[in-house]
């Protein structure tokens, strides 16, 4: 009882830490801490399908990517509004992978992957080449910032709520009878259908709350990027993004939103002192699945298990 | 309460099942055996939906269940357990029970429940029915192999049943643990009023509880009917229980 307490608490200490980081008046904390959550919606949307349902989305950008065109074009082109654009961008997030996902839980495994990784190129294939509408290789620039929203700390605080509801909301259904299924879909699909469960009818759910939350992480960066490029749906973020989960724990709930955190702020120090991230990119991930292949996260939590025993013993 | 008519299945040319035509009883206990390759687990993974039948056809409770896919079949009241220990491993005992007793009443697609006081009580009186409810928390892979059957067990009663296949529910156990395991599944089969049909090599076994017992032999069914006029059927004496000694 007292664990779970313990657990619960760790969500607000964060949401807490994070309402007081303007204070330290620093652009640059603002600006990072605005990218790591948005980052972090998009991983642990993404930990829906990896960690919970065991499936390897290889494709996770194609959602982020139409949900960030979707907001900008909607704003930019048919002067929407802010709030409706945003809306729109959440539900077109999974009304795309309710199509895509439709196809691809007809796979299992490595083909499910790489189905997700086709679907996802496509994606990328008609933002690149559809100039007209989405401006190509130069992408959309300017995207009209709202008014209200046009500063850093404004925009961190409205960040801040958003990302904070979603992840709630995230956390609700992965402690839901829903996500106790998706569980056992991830342990055991072949017995969980001998339970009763329509696995690919659950699967292609999961996939479709994994696109609706990736929409809304892609909405919020290109508004926060003033911009939206075909880079934002390349396979790379889709790739990078697995890393970030992977390295902060994919079996626990918190553990991608450590892994967004310790990425991006690696990620800063490297790039200012080599262009060669790619390669320090590749250690890391080496490195983490040979030694802590259950993340970070995961092995503190293995590691504090273990010591709690043998002080027990 | 299940019949099958004219059941046939081939893979790559090899004819696993041929012709079998059967009718359970309901409320009986029957029992299928036959030598190794008899098809005696094909023709359970054709009852539930496993795998497609080629031919023939399967009524459950007068509801054509041929072609229908494992969920529906469960959810019409067919439960199962599989030969090798089929669990959810990084689950624990309660929640893997929990999980069963979740879909059976229809919470499957609830977002916003806490999940963790759900059912409490009617998972809880699963684990001390099969005897696991002092391991409820224990993680399921960590189980011994018996214990791992029992749970397999749990699982397959929590969806409330009324036609329960067990196949070879006790392979690997001891001679121990298989008479535990038997005495536990007899005592609730008549509690529970379900339909039993089960597979098992141990002929002790197959003889002690059956009502009726089906002979499978190169999937075809050699013999059908209780215990003593089975045993005494030449053909099968010859055939299989003939091999086995």
């Amino acid at each position: 009882m007292l664990k779970l307490k313990k657990e619960s608490l760790i969500l607000p200490s964060f949401v807490l830490l994070a309402i007081f980081l303007p204070l330290t008046e620093s652009r640059f904390y603002v600006f990072m801490g605005t990218d790591i959550l948005i980052m972090s919606l998009f991983a642990v949307s993404l930990n829906l399908l990896l960690g919970y349902t065991g499936l390897v989305s290889f494709g996770q950008a194609a959602y982020f990517g139409i949900g960030a065109y979707t907001c900008a074009l909607l704003m930019k082109k048919a002067s929407v509004a802010f709030p409706i654009a945003f809306i729109a961008s959440a539900f077109l997030g999974a009304v795309s992978a309710l199509i895509i996902g439709y196809f691809c839980v007809r796979l299992t495994k490595i083909y499910f992957a790489m189905l997700t990784l086709a679907f996802a190129q496509i994606v990328w294939a008609v933002a690149f080449k559809w100039s007209s509408l989405t401006g190509g290789d130069t992408g959309l620039l300017g995207v009209p910032f709202p008014l209200y929203l046009d500063s850093p700390v404004r925009f961190y605080y409205f960040t801040l709520v958003i990302v904070t509801a979603s992840i709630y909301a995230l956390w609700k259904i992965v402690n839901s009878p829903f996500g106790r299924l998706l569980v056992t879909i991830r342990e055991n699909p072949e017995r969980t259908e001998f339970i009763g469960v329509n696995v690919r009818r659950y699967q292609l759910t999961a996939f479709m709350i994994a696109g609706f939350f990736s929409g809304i992480s892609g909405a919020l960066f290109g508004v926060f990027n003033h911009s939206v490029f075909p880079d934002y749906i390349y396979w790379n973020r889709s790739a990078e993004t697995l890393i970030m989960v992977i390295l902060g724990g994919m079996y626990n709930f918190l553990g991608p939103i450590m892994g967004v955190a310790m990425l991006l702020y690696i990620r800063m120090l490297v790039t200012s002192y080599t262009q060669y991230w790619p390669l320090i990119l590749g250690l890391i991930l080496a490195i983490l699945l040979f030694f802590f292949p259950t993340g970070i996260l995961g092995f503190l939590q293995e590691k504090f298990a273990s010591d709690k025993k043998t002080v027990k013993c | 309460m299940l019949i099958i008519e004219n059941l046939k299945k081939t893979f790559d040319g090899f004819v696993a099942i041929n012709g079998v035509s059967l009718s359970i009883p309901k409320g009986a206990i029957s029992s299928i055996i036959g030598p190794n390759g008899a098809g005696k687990t094909t023709l359970f993974n054709l009852i539930t939906g496993h795998i497609p039948v080629d031919q023939g056809k399967l009524t459950f409770k007068g509801v054509d269940i041929t072609g229908l896919s494992p969920d529906r079949i469960c959810r019409l009241g067919i439960g199962r357990s599989f030969q090798r220990a089929n669990i959810f491993p990084r689950l624990t005992v309660l929640e893997s029970v929990q999980a069963a007793v979740l879909v059976h009443h229809g919470m499957g697609f609830n977002f916003f429940k806490a999940v963790k006081s759900l059912f409490l009580k009617e998972t809880e009186s699963i684990l001390k029915m099969v005897g696991l409810f002092d391991d409820r928390d224990a993680v399921s892979h960590s189980l011994s192999y018996g214990a791992q059957k029992q749970l397999e067990l749990g699982i397959a009663l929590a969806s409330e049943p009324e036609l329960l296949l067990l196949d070879e529910p006790t392979a690997g156990m001891s001679v121990q643990e298989t008479k535990k395991t038997i005495e536990l599944i007899e005592r609730i089969v008549r509690e529970k009023g379900l339909t039993l049909l089960f597979t098992e090599h141990d002929m002790e076994v197959v003889f002690s509880i059956s009502q009726r017992i089906t002979v499978l032999h190169q999937g075809k069914v050699i013999a059908e009917g209780p215990p003593d006029q089975v045993k005494n059927d030449p053909f099968v004496q010859k055939v299989y229980i003939g091999e086995s000694r």
